[in-house]
């Protein structure tokens, strides 16, 4: 049985400009430990995905579908059953360090809040499995640091120290939403590389939700690309990385500036992300997409298997890529 | 060689920092951001700078561009040095030097609308321009950098990350400068966006004759735009080159684990590629180590590196390099 199983997942929000169709019928599912990689760009609703999924939306959201995780239905549940499963099952990074810890308490303090809030551990338990967890981290010096305030560590470090207390309850599943996106690329890599051996020492199943496709390649099991709240294609990292089938994962492959190879211009995807409150009926991806034809603007493709383990959703021919 | 537009001489910058608890009338702490940093920016060309947070990149920008005091160097443009000039020939002066900032949301203020903040420069320099003339230029430039000029009304905050990037082009570029320092413009951006902006800087400089420097933490998107880069680490320029030498044959240890640092997007690359992470982060330039201040993270340090600064060595044609021991760093990454 799939840890996480999620079947036709919709998420909308009421706003003064209408209704915002941020996730658009979303299905996937998995492993325990396994990892999954989602990437799309800004406003393609990767984010609220993993929201809807913890039960974080904002008051004017709505979600729709099924949400099973590990063979229980959590989508809607009532607060107090969801903060039983939020941390204890599932945790979240968020994506800025700087402001997803509180200010004022010591970071042992914040950490050790979480072990008393969901095990009803005693404080000075909780503060050594907190410093064995920043230590685990790799933040030098561990213990005295537990007296130290967030400002007076780095953007890196603070990371850090978000993944460390992440892990505090042993959840089976920690969902990433673009942990080195303010981070410098050096950092990333370190954040990245502790992601990867977090991830097997602690045998979690991990959802990294990113832009950036290069920073997946080495970091997650399979990949899932999405555009305007829909899955575009899916299947093992190697297998789309070595052929895409999707022109927008095309395109957003091609977008990535490389070192390794010469490129004289930088391709890019014309236009902007869509416009959740007015969808086109057909493919979100159509008024941008290269390859569309005429059936692109009003039907959507249906997410079709093909190959080993792999899904697409497009109507072009796969031979007509590249 | 081509002429030069602005020449950086040997430029310091120090900050005084009081230490926290301390009595008022106790001496500051000196803080170097800057050390001895010289850079040429030819006309019409692209200089990129590249470090990590905190290795004094945007100190030196606006070094040059005079808002922040140097404490010893000179900056000379076409050969002429600024900062003796009265407040208001520097201030004639800045319509020539324009910045693109990182956060494109928060460099714009959001209680003007677009075309307010696109006309400002003009009317600054230019406030006997008739009215018309300025609405003419806004327009003109806004659909120069890819926004619909009907968009004039609108606030910052109906725009994307991308879009309002555009804006703040587009307002550094309405007073037709010479030279356009860009701090991390593409850094807040995603990568499909990233792509946008960089070709939309490069086809600007090219119709418009610009000199660009451009900052950035991630060289790959920094060789796509640049004539040269220089290296910065806590305040020093450790290699400086002509773009494809810097990415071909980096020389500095620190200009290699940037290197190894950028992600490949392909998954077998990545797993072949031993990586030499770079370890730990830069120490505090309160206490910059002694000799090479980049030895406390560098792969071969020895002992001797701890007791004399490196010199800034031209090891050929136009590159330098501040390592005495390049060569094996070179060796070491043929392997």
């Amino acid at each position: 049985m799939a840890l996480l199983d999620v079947k036709d997942l919709r998420v909308s929000f009421d706003t003064p400009d209408g209704e915002v169709h941020a996730v658009n019928g979303m299905t996937l599912s998995l492993d325990r430990g396994e990892s999954l990689a989602i990437v799309g760009e800004s406003g393609s609703g990767k984010t609220q995905l993993a929201f809807a999924i913890l039960g974080l939306l904002a008051r004017n959201g709505h979600a729709t579908g099924s949400v099973r995780f590990d063979g229980t239905e959590i989508l809607n549940l009532p607060e107090p059953k969801l903060n039983k499963i939020r941390a204890n099952e599932i945790s979240m990074i968020f994506q800025d360090p700087m402001t997803s810890l509180n200010p004022f308490m010591r970071v042992g303090d914040q950490m050790a809040e979480v072990l008393m809030l969901h095990h009803g551990t005693s404080k000075s338990k909780a503060l050594s499995e907190s410093a064995q967890m920043l230590d685990a981290v790799r933040i030098p010096d561990a213990r005295s640091r537990l007296r130290m305030y967030p400002h007076e560590f780095s953007g890196g470090m603070r990371q850090r120290i978000m993944v460390a207390m992440s892990l505090l309850c042993r959840p089976k599943l920690l969902i990433a939403d673009e942990p080195t996106t303010a981070l410098d690329v050096t950092v990333q890599n370190q954040i990245m590389q502790l992601m990867a051996d977090i991830q097997r020492d602690f045998d979690t199943a991990l959802i990294l939700i990113t832009h950036d496709l290069a920073i997946v390649a080495g970091a997650c099991a399979r990949t899932l690309v999405m555009y305007g709240g829909q899955v575009m294609e899916m299947g093992r990292t190697d297998d789309l990385f070595e052929a895409p089938s999707h022109p927008y994962t095309l395109g957003l492959l091609k977008a990535v500036p490389r070192l390794d190879v010469p490129q004289e211009t930088l391709e890019t995807i014309p236009g902007d992300p869509p416009d959740l409150t007015q969808l086109p009926d057909g493919c979100p991806f159509s008024p941008r997409c290269p390859l569309a034809f005429e059936p692109c603007a009003d039907r959507m493709p249906a997410l079709e298997p093909f190959g080993e383990g792999r899904f697409r959703a497009c109507h072009a021919n796969r031979e007509d890529l590249e | 060689m081509s002429d030069v537009l602005l020449e950086a001489d040997n430029v310091s910058v120090t900050f005084d920092i009081q230490r926290p608890g301390a009595w008022p009338w106790t001496p500051p702490d000196k803080l170097q951001a800057v050390k001895q940093a010289s850079i040429q920016l030819e006309s019409g060309k692209t200089l990129g700078l590249v470090g990590e947070s905190g290795s004094g990149k945007s100190t030196l920008a606006r070094a040059i561009v005079g808002t922040v005091p140097i404490s010893s160097g000179t900056v000379l443009w076409r050969g002429q040095d600024w900062s003796a000039a009265s407040p208001a020939e520097r201030r004639n002066h800045g319509r020539h030097v324009q910045m693109v900032f990182q956060d494109p949301l928060a460099a714009l203020n959001p209680r003007m609308n677009v075309g307010e903040i696109v006309a400002e420069p003009l009317i600054t320099h230019f406030p006997d321009l008739p009215k018309a003339k300025v609405r003419e230029k806004v327009g003109a430039m806004m659909e120069r950098v890819g926004l619909l000029p009907t968009l004039v009304n609108r606030y910052p905050h109906e725009f994307s990350g991308g879009q309002c990037q555009r804006i703040g082009i587009a307002r550094a570029l309405i007073t037709e400068p010479e030279l356009v320092i860009c701090d991390e413009p593409v850094s807040a951006l995603d990568v499909s966006v990233q792509a946008q902006v960089v070709n939309l800087l490069k086809g600007l400089q090219r119709d418009m004759g610009l000199t660009l420097m451009f900052i950035a933490h991630d060289l790959s998107v920094v060789r796509h735009i640049s004539d040269r880069i220089a290296v910065m680490y806590l305040g020093r320029i450790v290699e400086i080159a002509d773009a494809a030498e810097v990415i071909g044959n980096p020389c500095h240890p620190y200009t290699r684990a940037l290197i190894a640092s950028v992600p490949i997007p392909s998954p077998k690359a990545e797993r072949a590629r031993h990586r030499p992470v770079l370890q730990g982060e830069l120490p505090s330039p309160l206490a910059p180590p002694s000799g090479c201040v980049f030895r406390t993270r560098c792969p071969i340090a020895r002992d001797s590196c701890a007791a004399q600064v490196p010199e800034f060595e031209l090891i050929s044609g136009d590159h330098r390099v501040a390592c005495p021991y390049h060569a094996e760093a070179g060796l070491a990454r043929a392997e």
